[in-house]
């Protein structure tokens, strides 16, 4: 392989892995923000940008909706999806020893895949094209339409999600309970509302990649939440846990390093590298890439 | 509290020991009626293989009883599902057989699936016949090298269907080099794979990247990237069709122009519907039989077929109709609804005239017949050419 063919292969590979990382990004987020806030994994997140997939599909198949609205409606259903999953199973064991909640995480998961299993069939659905893929020739490398839109989504979810964590009043709100729970509930927060806010912004912003994922690989299925669920988490984790950038920065990363594995080593071990990664930053860094290390208060 | 929970226990398992021997009494065989069962792959990955071959396997069942049935007899066909999945398709056998006391089977579609239910109906000495699975170890056991005595198919095998690609791209598509790209959970791609290798390098051809990819994988650009880069004159994708459609469709938003070559795995409307029908222009996949095909029997069962289900049957519902008729057929010649007597006659089947062709069935119980190339235009299936054994 000349040198110059492998050049042109890097960027390729960057390309496919930037645009399937942004995907892996707005998962973790939603990943990062729920544990910055209760300290809880929410394994069922994966399952909530399966269900934003199907809401994407019904607006767009059978509503005919165009794209714009399918992701906003998605993004609003999956926001109250969220919401009442948080509520209904959640809260009640707010008080209750970590690991009970995080076994109930695993059970609203598994809810969530073979309830609309039922619902909607195991079988894989087509998504409808709503826009046509126009394919970019640029100096060998090859662009589509699909990868523009979905980094542009993404970008611009995450510039509204840093500007609401940043300067809004209930993101205010969100970093204080974050900080100290029970000073923010002396302050006057509404606890339950933040909490409840946050599981709605995070909900959202996984269906939104459900949506953009049934547009750019066109099949969607009740168990196709698992493996990227997953691959956010160990995303979230890369990046710092409960660290806003730590999960951009996690998701994109992971997208480029399977892109790259897959393409200069072999495809079989990309999933290989993908939980390798955990494993050595848990061991080498656990505070992630972007993460200080606070000791525990006692 | 430690008490009640007892009490409460005990009478969860008297109530489950009553369930049990119930079901057990529930299911006797009526006197006037064969039962034949369909371990078919109706949800999940394979699903539009396993709805075929159930209509095609109905449409068998409905023309012979229609005709009297056999041995006096009416036949009645019951689908057990078992959703594209290995392990569900050992349940399903289990339950057509113990429960539901069929006296054949009409196995599932993938090898995959017939080789994880195989151990069943072996040890129950009940015949299952798959209508589509290609690979020698679903007759074949490839630990004691013995032919597997209950298991039969209606289909030619992976040996013959990859050396007929293999074939094809060297001489028709004049390919020197190709890539291959297989599904390594499947043993049924993991096979046409191999025979495709070995045909292609005997003609003189080089194979100048193998690679491999998951069931359920969604990114493939990656591999892409990187098959590209080496420059294959065809690209062979012996997998299913849900996976196909995304490959063939990201192949081509990459770029990559050249043929691209699969097996009977491709062939499903929805492979149009995932990949579009301009990215499928170019691609060619070997398959057991062609509606376009101009035979009597194949016009016959096209008309059938379309009257019944108002579609057009793909090669699964004719294999599986193919199937099913053998297996009436050898109910007939026992004149028995004897499980065995059915077997031994099914194993003497030579030369029967069935819609994919005459079918003889050789010592490991593989269908000898022709299978036929189809390339897809503009999403629709064209018939290409025929090759013989």
């Amino acid at each position: 392989m000349d040198f110059a063919s492998f050049l042109q292969q890097l960027g390729q590979q960057l390309i496919n892995g930037i645009s399937l990382g942004s995907i892996y990004a707005l998962i973790a987020l939603g990943y990062t923000m729920i544990y910055g806030i209760i300290r809880l994994i929410n394994f069922a997140h994966g399952d909530i940008y399966m269900l934003g997939a199907y809401f994407g599909y019904f607006a767009t198949a059978i509503l005919k909706m165009s794209f714009i609205p399918s992701l906003i409606i998605a993004m609003v259903l999956a926001a109250i999806t969220g919401m009442v999953i948080e509520r209904a199973a959640y809260r009640p064991l707010r008080s209750a020893p970590r690991i009970a909640v995080l076994i109930t995480a695993i059970g609203v998961s598994l809810f969530l895949e073979y309830g609309s299993m039922l619902l909607v069939t195991p079988q894989p659905r087509t998504f409808p094209a709503v826009f046509p893929a126009e394919i970019y020739n640029v100096g060998g490398l090859v662009l589509n339409s699909q990868q523009i839109v979905i980094l542009a989504v993404s970008l611009i979810l995450m510039l509204v999600l840093n500007y609401v964590v940043h300067y809004t009043k209930s993101g205010k709100a969100m970093r204080a309970v974050s900080y100290d729970t029970d000073a923010a509930k002396l302050m006057g927060i509404d606890v339950d509302k933040v909490i409840s806010f946050t599981f709605a912004v995070g909900s959202a912003l996984a269906a939104a990649a459900g949506v953009l994922v049934g547009i750019y690989y066109n099949s969607i299925d009740p168990l196709m939440g698992i493996m990227p669920g997953l691959k956010a988490f160990v995303a979230a984790v890369l990046g710092g846990i409960g660290i806003i950038p730590g999960a951009m920065l996690g998701g994109v990363l992971m997208g480029v390093i399977e892109a790259l594995v897959s393409g200069f080593f072999s495809s079989t071990f990309r999933d290989a590298a993908a939980f390798g990664i955990l494993i050595l930053i848990l061991l080498f860094r656990p505070s992630g890439l972007l993460g200080k290390n606070v000791r525990e208060k006692v | 509290m430690a008490r009640k929970m007892r009490i409460f226990t005990w009478c969860v398992l008297l109530l489950m020991i009553a369930g049990i021997m119930l079901a057990g009494c529930g299911n006797k065989q009526a006197a006037n009626v064969i039962k034949i069962g369909a371990n078919q792959e109706m949800t999940g990955n394979n699903a539009t293989f396993g709805q075929s071959a159930t209509n095609g396997a109905k449409l068998a069942i409905k023309e012979a009883n229609a005709k009297g049935g056999v041995i006096g007899k009416q036949l009645t066909l019951i689908v057990a599902d078992n959703k594209s999945e290995p392990a569900e398709a050992a349940n399903a056998m289990q339950k057509l057989i113990t429960q539901d006391k069929v006296v054949a089977v009409i196995a599932p579609i993938a090898s995959s699936n017939v080789i994880a239910a195989a151990a069943v109906n072996q040890s129950n000495k009940v015949l299952a016949i798959s209508p589509t699975a290609s690979n020698p170890k679903v007759t074949v056991d490839p630990d004691t090298k013995k032919v597997r005595e209950y298991l039969f198919r209606a289909a030619f095998i992976d040996p013959f269907q990859g050396s007929v690609m293999a074939n094809f791209a060297g001489k028709s598509l004049k390919a020197k080099t190709a890539a291959i790209y297989i599904d390594n959970t499947s043993d049924y791609a993991k096979g046409l794979g191999q025979y495709f290798k070995e045909t292609f390098i005997k003609n003189g051809g080089q194979i100048i990247a193998e690679e491999a990819y998951l069931q359920k994988d969604t990114d493939f650009k990656a591999t892409i990237t990187k098959i590209m880069a080496k420059k294959p004159d065809v690209l062979f994708v012996p997998g299913y069709y849900q996976e196909v459609g995304m490959i063939v469709k990201q192949a081509r938003e990459l770029g990559l122009a050249i043929p691209i070559l699969g097996g009977d795995g491709w062939d499903s409307a929805k492979l149009p519907e995932i990949a579009g029908g301009k990215a499928l222009n170019n691609t060619f996949f070997s398959n057991h039989y062609s509606p376009d095909d101009q035979s009597a029997a194949v016009k016959a069962f096209v008309t059938n077929y379309k009257k019944e289900y108002n579609q057009n049957p793909d090669a699964f519902a004719a294999l599986a109709y193919d199937a099913t008729m053998m297996v009436i057929e050898s109910i007939k010649r026992a004149n028995s609804a004897d499980p065995v007597k059915i077997r031994d006659e099914l194993e003497k089947t030579k030369n029967y005239s069935a819609v994919s062709g005459k079918i003889t069935l050789n010592s490991t119980h593989d269908a000898v017949k022709s299978a036929v190339i189809i390339e897809m235009k503009d999403g629709k299936q064209t018939f290409k050419e025929k090759v013989n054994p």
